[in-house]
């Protein structure tokens, strides 16, 4: 009889942050502060990319982990513990944002969005050389967090989960409550913005060719 | 290839660079279509700045309080556990 292939996470790729998470499970602080110290730095730049605001992006650390504190008992290895630990870090970061716009709670995605709507290119170009070449690290930093932060609030959680996070369509569609579908939209709509954006800044204007709306 | 299709079939070649081999059709416009090439190659280096940016440095002082709420809760959840 053929074994079918387990879901469970443990069994298909290793989690380098299970075994540590298993010793928190049985009450080792230590663990638990590792864990903390290897995953801190992700929740921090997901939740301040998200609400680029220290103070709320801290609050998100603070609940993130207090909570994992909470429902250690409800992991079974369903996911990564990274992906877990992101999703609660995504849903606190979610949170703040809809209180800080005066919205309602989680808004149902009803909606199916359309690749029609993705706005087209204009700005076309080769990037100069090196992307750093003329700013520094600093500057390149500031450029990249203002791109971001230019993003509607939906393509932008996609694209710090996605892209930078590199979690799948899928974990991203569960995290966020979305379709795969939106999430695809969504994602083609952050990077496209932040290519015209980045373009504008980093292209070099002797290679710019004009967008070819025949096709 | 229609300009919808190409778009909903973009993300897909910026994530797997294999998947240009399994679309002829969006393969073949590439090669012909110089500015959709520009773009393909803007979105990976858009990607990739991100990827590669510098972690953001969680402050000191945060970093302080954050442990003594951790202790607290941990104290709650394992009143055995030494901490």
């Amino acid at each position: 009889m053929a074994v079918l292939p387990t879901t469970h996470y443990e069994a298909s790729a290793a989690d380098d942050y299970l075994p540590l998470l298993r010793r928190a499970q049985t009450g080792d602080f230590a663990a638990f502060e590792s864990l903390v110290g290897q995953l801190q730095g992700r929740v921090y730049g997901v939740a301040y990319r998200i609400l680029g605001h220290v103070q709320d992006a801290e609050d998100v650390v603070q609940q993130t982990f207090l909570s994992v504190i909470e429902h250690i008992d409800g992991f079974r290895g369903e996911s990564a513990v990274a992906t877990w630990v992101l999703r609660i870090a995504t849903n606190f970061a979610l949170k703040s944002l809809r209180k800080k716009r005066g919205l309602p709670t989680v808004s149902l995605n009803t909606v199916d969005e359309s690749f029609a709507d993705v706005p087209h290119p204009q700005y076309i170009a080769h990037w100069r050389e090196s992307a750093d070449s003329r700013l520094d690290r600093s500057e390149l930093r500031e450029l990249l967090d203002r791109a971001i932060a230019e993003l509607d609030d939906k393509y932008r959680v996609v694209f710090v989960l996605r892209d930078i996070e590199e979690m799948s369509t899928e974990e991203t569609a569960e995290a966020l409550g979305l379709s795969i579908s939106n999430v695809k939209v969504r994602l083609l709509r952050a990077r496209m913005q932040l290519r015209e954006r980045l373009t504008r800044e980093l292209g070099d204007d002797a290679t710019r060719v004009e967008p070819d709306h025949r096709h | 290839m229609t300009c919808e299709e190409m778009l909903k079939a973009l993300n897909d070649v910026i994530d797997d660079q294999s998947a240009l081999a399994l679309c002829t059709e969006f393969a073949d416009h590439l090669a012909g279509c110089n500015p959709c090439q520009l773009v393909v190659d803007n979105i990976r280096k858009t990607i990739q700045l991100y990827k590669d940016e510098q972690p953001y440095p969680m402050p000191e002082a945060f970093q302080d309080r954050f442990r003594d709420a951790h202790k607290a809760k941990w104290k709650v959840k394992f009143p055995h556990a030494e901490v």
